[in-house]
Formats: structure tokens, sequence, C-alpha cells
């Protein structure tokens, strides 16, 4: 028989160290192939490693050679085994190739790696922390624990990838990766370069399907249907039967809302988004959209809740901008302000305050906070060599500078944060600076500043880290990212700035200079709530009483997580902390970034003019939150969403039980005599809203839209299977029989209605309109399924509640916002002009180029569908677009384009 | 719940007289499979196998090294491939692959009829009866 094998093809792992197994048993040659020879004469596309057999037949599957090896050896194979070796064909693979895509083509680092991966590694780490033994199908080594190595050794011989807390895993991957042939296979294949060794290869396959269908269709962790127990049923049973009698009183609304002692007090922060900027959906999904799903959730529970939100609009960005539109910041900032106001507010968005932060209460609360921190020693002085342009006339703020990184060598590093590596920067140690407005080279010049001592605090912050942590929902993102800074050690930074635009510092021979946004943003949380109520401080100094909890995407993790609580600590002032720091991964839009100034992707205040409202953009960002990993939006999977989960699943049940009612029971709910089948329903029903309420207490809102969606399938399927209207036609059995099943699904659909309250507000009222709910049960959601809506009740007019989303509509939408047309030529907006590319995005452009033009070619040859073809066509233009800003060519209009 | 309806189908042409009853997991609806005596097992090609061995017709697994090998690797091929794919183009090129292959056999494995060619007989069914892919098989 005959090994193929190819440099840097990862599945060469398994298949060499399971090749000793056979050793002396046949013979086995070994040939080394290009990675794109095609081998298997029947398969398109190249495959390797491949093992043709003496008998002229081939296995191009990684785990069947290996199999084979073991099979040759005298193993006997086992459904333990097989369960593992399916596992890791079915999800472990698409999952690695995401991580290994991103790590080895891509140069991603960190969370974007282990993300995709990380439930797979945990899974393996549960599975043998519960068997307790030391392989993964028993006591010895076996094909399984070879083939699960293989694949995964690329990825784990690097430690920062095999997670700590992942002591089961790590204890197996040690033992399994010291056995000589699994020795001797990473070194034949890695060549003691590490994961890099399979780059020629990896660069040369097609991008790993599941980096976008996994991404798009987030599928939620792995639930198992549980199997009911006879008292589960029977409490379920018992708390439908008490129905509205089991709910509380409403709690009476409160103006201002302030903590009461003894209740649960959940303060609900959303990152403060910079003023002068409109936000698109990856920041409205990232902060403002998941915390008020949360607010809402929290007010369903009868909370007491408080939600606050503002804009930032201190800084240099503000007075740049204020200078191009011939405006004060100040007008800048309350132009911007409403702007801002007003997309939220379209988004349903909702807030007890929305503010701002350029107030008194602002200035007094940071210059106090300061204050405390100058007379306690945390506050450290020392020139600084700054950066200034002179054709411009001013210090250089450090986004204001461009140049490459001092830590990776990326070309378009900004003076703060490298967008590469990620890592912080000192804009003076840029290697070539430019203006970034005027590209010309700056200068360094000396200047006095003030500087937070975060040495100093770093005890402090990690004392307090380990009280907080164990047992809060903090995300696993922002774990790891404070934990990677304070592994780095925190080094002091600089709070002040040369600039007008700001808060002042209260300091003699500071009066020219404000406090960097880095210092004085996170404290506009406080301001805010200083300006709604002079109570504020029940809020905030009141650790004993207050749940924090603080949204925002990831790149805000160091300055909620570290920076403020530093400062906080260091005030001494027994302020409240983050007590749930919640940070969601990013949004792309269709395969690539948003980008205000290419005009790609869709801005919160665009999204009100596509026609579609505005529950069913939150209905698809909240399916489609990048909770865990990246995910993203996709017009198609938008329509996909929108017309077999809302239309035929969620509204298709909420309309049939209404219209039921309706038509045969002259809206009067029926008499309900339930079954034993009707009981079980009941108790599945409580169980995923058991399930639901676990998800959302984590915080965990899109896994738990998934329960909503759940509970409308087992109701559809539930009509389907009695039903209602055929049996309403027959004896009185049957009669009573559709009247049970009606009025057990209507039951369902004003459940539904409240949990869907945090997700889609309007619809949610619109059901309980129609149901005519009464208003205590739209008010609260308790853990169990009650009778809200009892025989007798008479509801209102049923009509539809959503409506299909056609293919010409969306693809139109897609036209108009894919970057197809762009305002950029002509005029781009001051720090987002138009740069040259890093040569490796170029080669990747062109490349993708290529291939989009070989797809096109191919569909017109083939005569394809005429819209195909023009979506294909758009899609090309696109890339030729990137492709020649990311080169820096001029953009050409093409040809024979619709203008819009 | 496909996978659970394509599993009893399978009972039944084994002969097994008891219907196992199976639970799905996650969006996939993965099957589940509670066995009197261990824990569960979970996946379609896993339970199949285990279903097999319990009729006693392990020779639907294959009788040789190479044909065990070889009948595994297309379980694997259906739920990887078959059933990982939807669009068009990807259904074409899956056909294609599996009509050339198929060309001087009569069963996967060459002449004996196995498992896997129950199991890819019943993934490929949805798209077969779309009369449109079999056009130039």
């Amino acid at each position: 028989m005959r090994l193929f094998v190819s440099e840097g093809a990862p599945g060469s792992l398994p298949v060499l160290a399971a090749a000793r197994r056979a050793q002396g048993r046949a013979e086995l040659l070994i040939s080394t192939v290009g990675p794109e020879e095609c081998v298997v004469p029947f398969l398109t596309q190249p495959k390797v490693p491949v093992l043709q057999l003496d008998n002229g037949n081939y296995l191009f599957s990684t785990s069947a050679i290996c199999r084979y090896f073991f099979l040759l050896s005298g193993w006997e194979q086992d459904d333990l085994t097989n369960q593992w070796l399916e596992w890791e064909a079915t999800e472990l693979q698409p999952a690695l190739s995401a991580a290994l895509y991103y790590l080895v083509v891509q140069g991603k680092k960190g969370e974007d790696v282990l993300g995709p991966v990380r439930r797979a590694l945990t899974h393996i780490d549960h599975s043998l922390s519960r068997r307790s033994c030391p392989f993964l199908a028993g006591e010895t080594e076996s094909l399984a624990d070879i083939v699960l190595w293989g694949a995964l050794y690329p990825l784990l011989q690097d430690p920062a990838y095999l997670p700590e807390e992942l002591g089961a895993l790590h204890s197996w991957f040690q033992t399994v990766s010291s056995q000589e042939p699994c020795q001797r296979a990473a070194e034949t294949v890695l060549k003691q370069q590490g994961v890099l060794a399979l780059r020629p290869y990896l660069q040369k396959q097609p991008q790993p399907s599941s980096l976008q269908g996994r991404a798009v269709s987030n599928e939620p962790e792995e639930e198992e249907l549980a199997t009911l127990s006879e008292e589960e049923i029977a409490m379920a049973v018992t708390a439908w039967e008490k129905g509205l009698g089991n709910l509380p009183p409403l709690r009476p609304p409160q103006n201002p809302v302030l903590p009461v002692a003894g209740e649960r007090n959940v303060l609900i922060t959303s990152a403060l988004p910079y003023v002068n900027n409109v936000p698109h959906l990856g920041n409205i999904i990232g902060c403002v959209l998941s915390a008020d799903v949360f607010a809402r959730y929290s007010r369903l529970r009868q909370w007491n809740t408080l939600y606050l939100c503002g804009t930032d609009e201190y800084g240099t960005a503000t007075e740049t901008k204020a200078m191009e539109e011939g405006l004060t910041p100040q007008e800048i900032c309350d132009k911007y302000h409403a702007i801002h106001a007003d997309i939220y507010r379209w988004f349903n968005i909702s807030f007890d305050i929305f503010g701002r932060t350029t107030t008194p209460q602002q200035t007094k609360i940071t210059q106090d906070i300061f204050q405390r921190l100058f007379s306690r020693g945390f506050v450290l002085q020392d020139t600084v060599e700054q950066l200034r342009c002179e054709q411009c006339a001013r210090f250089l703020a450090d986004r204001f500078v461009e140049g490459v990184c001092p830590f990776c060598g990326y070309e378009e590093a900004r003076g703060d944060q490298c967008d590469k590596c990620g890592k912080l920067i000192n804009a003076t140690e840029l290697k070539k600076p430019q203006c970034k407005v005027c590209r010309s080279c700056p200068v360094v010049k000396s200047s006095q500043h003030l500087f937070l001592d975060l040495p100093k605090l770093e005890k402090r912050l990690e004392e307090w880290l380990e009280n907080t942590l164990p047992g809060s929902d903090w995300t696993p993102n922002a774990r790891f990212i404070i934990r990677s800074w304070l592994r780095d050690g925190l080094k002091p930074r600089c709070i002040t700035r040369d600039l007008k635009w700001g808060t002042p510092v209260p300091l003699e021979g500071f009066e020219d200079k404000v406090f960097y946004v880095w210092f004085d943003a996170t404290i506009g949380y406080l301001s805010i709530t200083a300006n709604y109520t002079d109570q504020w401080e029940r809020w905030w100094k009141n650790p004993e009483q207050v749940s924090l909890y603080q949204f925002m995407a990831k790149d805000n993790v160091p300055f909620h997580g570290l920076v403020f609580p530093c400062s906080a600590l260091g005030a001494e002032d027994n302020y409240t902390l983050v007590s749930h720091l919640i940070a969601t991964e990013y949004l792309n839009y269709e395969d690539g970034k948003f980008s205000k100034s290419r005009g790609v992707g869709v801005f919160g205040d665009m999204a009100q003019d596509t026609g579609i409202p505005a529950d069913i953009w939150r209905f698809y960002l909240l399916y489609i939150r990048p909770e865990g990993q990246d995910s993203a939006f996709s017009w198609t999977d938008m329509l996909l969403k929108n017309n077999s989960e809302l239309l035929n699943n969620l509204g298709n049940f909420i309309n049939r039980a209404g219209m039921f009612v309706s038509k045969f029971f002259g809206g009067y709910v029926p008499e309900m005599v339930l079954t034993s089948d009707d009981q079980r329903l009941l108790a599945h029903v409580t169980l995923e809203l058991q399930h639901y309420h676990q998800l959302l207490e984590k915080v965990r809102i899109r896994d738990a839209l998934r329960s909503i969606l759940t509970i409308s399938r087992h109701g559809n399927q539930y009509i389907q299977v009695n039903e209602p209207w055929k049996r309403i036609k027959g004896s009185e059995a049957d009669r009573q029989r559709a009247g049970t099943v009606t009025g057990l699904a209507v039951n369902i659909a004003a459940l539904l209605s409240v949990m869907l309250q945090p997700y889609m507000p309007t619809v949610s009222a619109t059901i309980q309109a129609q149901l005519q709910l009464p208003p205590p049960a739209c008010g609260i959601l308790l853990t169990n399924f009650l009778c809200t809506l009892p025989a007798g009740h008479l509801i209102g007019t049923v009509s539809p509640l959503f409506q299909k989303l056609e293919n010409d509509q969306i693809e139109s939408l897609r036209q108009r916002f894919g970057g197809g047309q762009a305002k950029v030529s002509s005029k781009p907006a001051v720090g987002e002009t138009v740069t040259a590319t890093g040569p490796q995005q170029i080669q990747v452009l062109m490349d993708e180029v290529t291939k989009q033009g070989n797809i096109v070619r191919e569909l017109k040859a083939q005569k394809a569908d005429k819209n195909q073809v023009a979506a294909e066509v758009a899609k090309l233009l696109d890339l030729k677009k990137q492709l020649a800003l990311a080169e820096g060519k001029p953009l050409e209009t093409p040809k024979g384009k619709k203008k819009k | 719940m496909a996978a659970a309806a394509e599993l009893t189908l399978l009972e039944k042409s084994l002969g097994l007289s008891k219907g196992n009853k199976y639970s799905a997991q996650g969006e996939r609806q993965i099957p589940v499979l509670q066995t009197n005596n261990g824990p569960s097992l979970t996946g379609l090609t896993t339970i199949a196998a285990h279903l097999v061995k319990q009729a006693n017709k392990e020779y639907l697994l294959g009788s040789t090294a190479e044909e065990k090998a070889i009948v595994q690797q297309w379980l694997e091929y259906r739920v990887t491939r078959v059933d990982g794919h939807s669009s068009k183009d990807d259904i074409h090129a899956l056909l294609k692959d599996l009509n050339s292959y198929l060309e001087d056999k009569v069963y996967l494995t060459g002449y004996n009829f196995t498992l896997a060619d129950i199991l890819l007989y019943y993934g490929l069914h949805r798209f077969i009866i779309l009369e449109k892919f079999i056009h130039g098989f």
C-alpha cells in the first residue's frame, strides 16, 4: 500500500502516528505530493493524506486511514471509538479548521483563535474528567486518542491555546504527545517550526466553509432533550392550574429608580458611543441592544432596574469635526447626540437615561476622583515626549498618528493601539510616524503630564478580581483579556492631554490641559446618573446592594475591567465596581468589515430606510449576536431567518392559535381538559422556559432566543398532530379535544409574547393586544408556565405578525449597502482617509478576485439564472473595488452599473 | 426529527423488533440513543453501527480490515459531506464524485452490500428525488 502525504498537511500527523501500528503487517510506501495534486481519481478536489490500498481502492479520510492501521494491528472496533471519530469529523474538524485558518492564514491571535474551538475543547475535557479514564476510550491509548491528538496537536502544542482550566485535557494531551510515534510524527510534520509549518499548505486550501457557515448560523451549545419525570409533570400541572392567581402584583413605576435595600438592584450600562460617529449594526448589537434585552428581561423579573447610556463627547475627534463643519465642539455634540438618540429610539432601546459626558457633573465627579487619587499618591508627574505636527500647529492625539507598529511591524498601526497585534502603543514609539491629517512627519516635543500609577494599584486590583470573578458572569473573552494584561504587568498610563475640549485638570501648571478619555469616559456613567438623580451615589457608592452589569464590545474591556476599577479602588470612596462584564466579539458585514469610509454595511440611521421594521432588525441581530465568537451579518441569512423562524415558525404558530379561538370558539378561550399528552407538553414548555431563564440570568442572550423558537416549534407540532380544525367538525369528544388543544396553544402563544418582550417589544405588545392578555401577565415572567388566558377569556382581533421578505427586495438592499455604490470618492471623512494596505491583505484580495472571476465565468458559461449572475458580478465588482482601495489606486466607476 | 426516523427505518430493515426511542441534540438535531447497559450513544453512524451489531449482522460493517475501513470512510462521508452541504454546486460536485467512484462498482465496498450503502442511500434520497439532479447521471 502507498501513503500519499503533502508538506504541512495537518492530516499527516495522526496518520503517521498510527502507521507505526501497522509496521511489520504490511509494506508501506510513502510518497510526498504537492498540495494541489489530485491523487484520488474520482475526487474533484485534491485531498491528502490518501492511502492507496493493495486492491487499488483509496482511503481518503484521515480517520479511516488511521482506523485501517489499527485494524491491521488486530484492534477491534467499538461504539465509544466510533462515537469519538464521528464527533471529531462533524464537530471538532469544522471548529478546528476555522481556528487554524485564523491562526495560520490570517495571523490572528488569542481569543479570535481560541473562540471557535473552546466548546469542543471543553467537551473533551468534560468527557475525560467525567469518565475519569486517562484515555478517551478507556485505560489504554487507542485509535480515538491518536485521531483527536493529531487533529489538535498543531493548535495545542502552543501552550497559549491550551486553556489552563481544562486540566483533564491538559494531562491527556501531554501523555499522548509524549508517546514515541506521536513525537516522531510531530517532528516530521511540523519540523520544529510549530504551527507555521502548516502555512504553505493551508494557504492553498479554500477558506473553511465552517468559517462562514458557523459564524452565520451561530449554533447554540448542545442541549440534550431531557426526559421528563412524573414529578416534573405534576409540578408543571399544579403551576398551570393556579393561573393568574400565581402572579405577584406589578411593581409600580418609580421615578427616579433608586436601589431598595433587600431587593435585587440591577444597574446596567452600555458602552458610551463616541459622539461623532454614526453607530453601525455591529456597534448596536455589541452594547446598546444587548444591554436593552437584559434590562427588559430584568424588569420582567421585577428586579429593580436602572439602564443608562449616553454619548461620549470629549476629545480631539470632536474638535476636528467641529473645525470641519464650522461649528463649535458643543454644537457638534448637540447635533450628533440628537442623531444617536434618534437611532436608539427607533430601535426601541429602553434607556432610563440617555445622557452625555459634557456636563458640570462630569467635571465635578472626575475632578473629585482625581483629587482623591492625587492626595493618596496614585498620580505621577512626568515629562512626555510628544508628537507635534508643525504643519497643523498642534500636538497630535494618539489616534491622529499612524505608523509602523514597533511590536509586529504592521504598517498601519494607530498611535494608541495596533489593530493587528492588539498591543497598546505610545505614539512616540511608532516607527515612521505620520500625521493622519496632512501626512507630514511630526516632531517630538516635550510636555508635562500626569500618570495614573497602575503598578501601585495592581495588587488591589488583583484582590478585587479574585473576589469578583469566581461565580460571576464575566464573559470568557473579558477574563482572557484582563488576565493577559495582568500577566504582562501594568504600566503607568498618561491621563492628561494637550487639548481644550475635555474635563479640565484641577492642578496648578496644568490649566491648559484636559483629562484623557481613558481616564474620564468611564466616569461618564456616574455623571450621567448624577444628571438623572441627585441621589446617584445610592447606585454608584453602594457595592453591597447593587449588581453592576456593563455591556461592551471586547475592545473596551481594559477600560472597564482594569483602568476604571483601579481609579475607583485608589480613590477609596466605596465605589460600585462591575460585577458582570459582558463583552461581545465582533460582528462582520457579509464577508468583510463594516466601513464607514468605504460605504460598506448598514449604519443605524439607514436601517429605518430599508422598510424593514425595527423588531425584525432586533431579532436578526440578536439571533447572530457575536456571543463567544465573531459572527457575520448576511442579507440572505436575514431573509432566511425572517421567513423560516419568524414567519413560518413563530408567527405561524401564534397566528393559528389565535385564529382557532376566533373562528371556532367565537373569540372565547374554550374549556381545557388536559390529557396526559397535554400535561407532558406543559412540562416540556416549562422546562424550556426554565432553560430560557437560566440562559438570560447568565446573559446568554443569543442562546435564550433559541428557547423561544423551540417552544413555538413544540406548539406547531402540537397543533399539527392534534388537528383541531378537523376535530371541531367531529363528535362531542372531538370538539372538546379541539377546545383543549386550542386553549393550550393560545396560552403558549401568550407565554411566548412575554418571553419575546426583551427581544421584540413591539411584536410582543401586538400579540398581547390581539390576545387581550391581562396587564400583570404582560409585565411579569415567572419561572413557571401559567394559564394566563383562562376558559371564557375574550381575545381581540387576530392578524398576521410578520411579512415575508422577498429575494429581490433583499438583493436590492444588498446592492445598496454592499459597498457597490460608494459615496467615498467625493469626500472621505477626516480620520478615515483611504490608505494603502499591507501586501498580505492585497494578496488575499487578489486571490479572491481571481476566485470570484472564475465563479462568474463558470456561471455565464452555464447560462445560469440572470439574477444569480448579477449577484455574483456585484460581488466581483465589490472585491475589485476593495482591491483598488487596498492598493491605494483611484476608484473607477464600474461601467454599466446603475447609480442609486 | 429526520435522523430518528432514519434510524427507526434501519431498525426495521435489520429485523430489530423492539423500537428504540431517540432524542435529539443541538441545532443539527444529532440523534442520541439511551442504551440499557451503559452511557448514551450520540451520532447517526455511531448508533447505526451499534444497531447492526445488536442485530448480529456485523457483516454489514465489512469483513476484512480494508472493507471495515472503507465502510467507515463512507459513513463519515455521509455525515460530513452529504449532510453538511446544501448549495446546488456542492451537491452537484458530490454526485459527480460518487458517480465516478461507482462506475466500476456494484456497492461502495465493491461487491458487498454494507451499512455504508444503506446510510448513503438514505442521505442522498432527498437530493435524488429532485429529478433535476439526476440529469446526466
